[in-house]
């Protein structure tokens, strides 16, 4: 409690009855705006503590807003920065096997339209060795059936064949290598000569007679004279044609994408097969034998 | 009221006077009576202020400060209020409240006994309260109120004149020491 001399006693009391009339002057009295004079006072009185709360408290605000609530944004960013690039890599992951999903579906999908074909998956896990030969290595060997010269597929068409099988892996000759070869004929004219691979993407079709018309982009199938490939899978397709003494030089775009295998089927089977035509590719609905197809030699090479 | 006594100030005594029970009250009342009256009966009377002359003379009277400004306060807002809607309570109010307190103060320290002293204060103090007036009118009001002139010079010695009188007067209801 604050004690007030006596001396000073008046003086406080002359000043607190003063302010009291002042301020009943001022709750009387009215400006030309109409409002009273006691309302101008305080709102001129109680504004710049308004003001200087509203500044202060925005202040304040921002303060905490800009500096003290963002103490952990630099952990939190780190945070979601690891979030982020392992939900991107999770994307991929995912994307990859949606991927792999949608392949082995038209594996499954061709399987199933050929189920009196014995045949089984593999995953591609390797590729040549070298430049001297075009080969690719499967997951699957001897324990799953494969052997030496059974014919590796992809529903887009004839990828090669198995020229070394192990317990559990197996090794696959490319088309396009050039010591490989199919036993092949052009869906249209029936007209039967064996392909083979030259080193190069695009492989070679031998022995067509000058005579003989082919245009490019004919499709090429297998013939099935080669006692690997059952008839009608598709081969490719004529890139490009020249004529040459006494054959023309055919060139044969693969309808496999042999750059890009990750999976294929392989052939059980060493005797010769049948496809089922009721579900095999395009090719095989106007597949029928022609007289003169007959005159090409034999499709595969030893 | 109690019994006069003597206010010991340095060297000098002053004595404080008491008065007839409710004769500050009755003679309060009279003079605003006769302030709102007289005026109707007698032109020029509006000049005096006897309100004004009463709290002076209790406030020299009395010689309490706060006693003082009180009674000038209470008789300001009771001049106020008969005033009418155009004068606000608190013009007088303030004025009166600020002269009893000067009245009361001067009162506790100079011998204001002597008719000539009570002309001279008298005469001050109406200067200063109708200054307040102004001040409270020209600030709060926001009305234009002349300082100073004539009439009011007449009428500060003509209050000042009637104070010695009424003031001898007002000495009789004091309890005698």
């Amino acid at each position: 409690m604050v004690t007030i001399p006596s001396r000073h006693k008046s003086l406080v009391l002359l000043a607190g009855v003063i302010v009291l009339q002042v301020l009943l002057l001022a709750v009387q009295i009215k400006r030309d705006s109409q409002g009273r004079l006691i309302r101008s006072w305080t709102v001129s009185m109680v504004s710049p503590f308004e003001r200087a709360g509203s500044y202060g408290y925005g202040w304040f605000r921002g303060l905490w807003r800009n500096y003290f609530a963002l103490r952990g944004a630099r952990e939190d960013n780190d945070d979601l920065r690891r979030e982020n690039n392992d939900l991107k890599l999770r994307i991929a992951q995912l994307q990859g096997k949606a991927a792999e999903a949608d392949r082995l579906a038209v594996l499954l999908s061709f399987r199933q339209a050929h189920g009196n074909v014995p045949m089984v998956a593999a995953r591609v896990i390797g590729g040549s060795p070298g430049a001297a030969s075009l080969t690719i290595e499967l997951d699957r060997g001897e324990h799953d059936g494969i052997h030496k010269n059974m014919g590796v597929i992809t529903p887009d068409g004839v990828v090669g064949k198995v020229i070394e099988a192990y317990p559990n892996t197996a090794q696959v000759l490319l088309l396009t290598d050039k010591e490989s070869g199919v036993g092949a004929m052009l869906a249209d004219s029936r007209i039967q000569s064996p392909v083979g691979g030259v080193g190069e993407p695009l492989i070679s079709m031998k022995y067509v007679p000058n005579d003989d018309t082919v245009n490019v982009g004919d499709r090429v199938i297998t013939s099935g004279m080669d006692r690997i490939f059952p008839r009608d899978l598709p081969v490719g397709t004529i890139a490009e044609i020249k004529p040459g003494n006494p054959f023309k030089q055919i060139r044969v775009k693969p309808a496999a994408n042999l750059e890009k295998l990750e999976e294929v089927l392989v052939l059980l089977t060493l005797h010769p097969l049948e496809m089922s035509k009721d579900n095999n590719s395009a090719s095989s609905a106007s597949a029928q034998p022609t007289p003169d197809a007959t005159h090409a030699p034999s499709a595969a090479k030893p | 009221m109690n019994d006069a006594f003597d206010l010991r100030i340095g060297e000098t005594h002053i004595e404080v006077h008491k008065f007839r029970a409710g004769a500050i009250l009755i003679v309060t009342l009279l003079a605003l009576v006769m302030q709102a009256w007289v005026p109707l009966r007698l032109p020029g009377a509006g000049l005096l202020d006897l309100p004004l002359l009463v709290t002076i003379y209790f406030g020299l009277s009395r010689r309490n400060p706060s006693t003082g400004l009180l009674l000038g306060m209470a008789i300001g807002l009771l001049q106020d209020s008969l005033s009418g809607p155009t004068v606000p309570l608190g013009l007088y109010g303030i004025a009166k409240t600020i002269i009893g307190y000067l009245a009361s103060s001067i009162g506790a320290r100079l011998d204001t006994e002597h008719p000539a002293a009570r002309f001279a204060l008298t005469a001050a103090f109406f200067v200063i309260h109708q200054a307040v007036i102004v001040l409270t009118r020209r600030i709060l009001l926001a009305q234009p109120e002349p300082w100073f002139n004539l009439h009011l010079l007449a009428a500060a010695f003509l209050n000042a004149f009637l104070a010695v009188l009424i003031f001898l007067l007002l000495d009789r209801l004091r309890r005698p020491s």
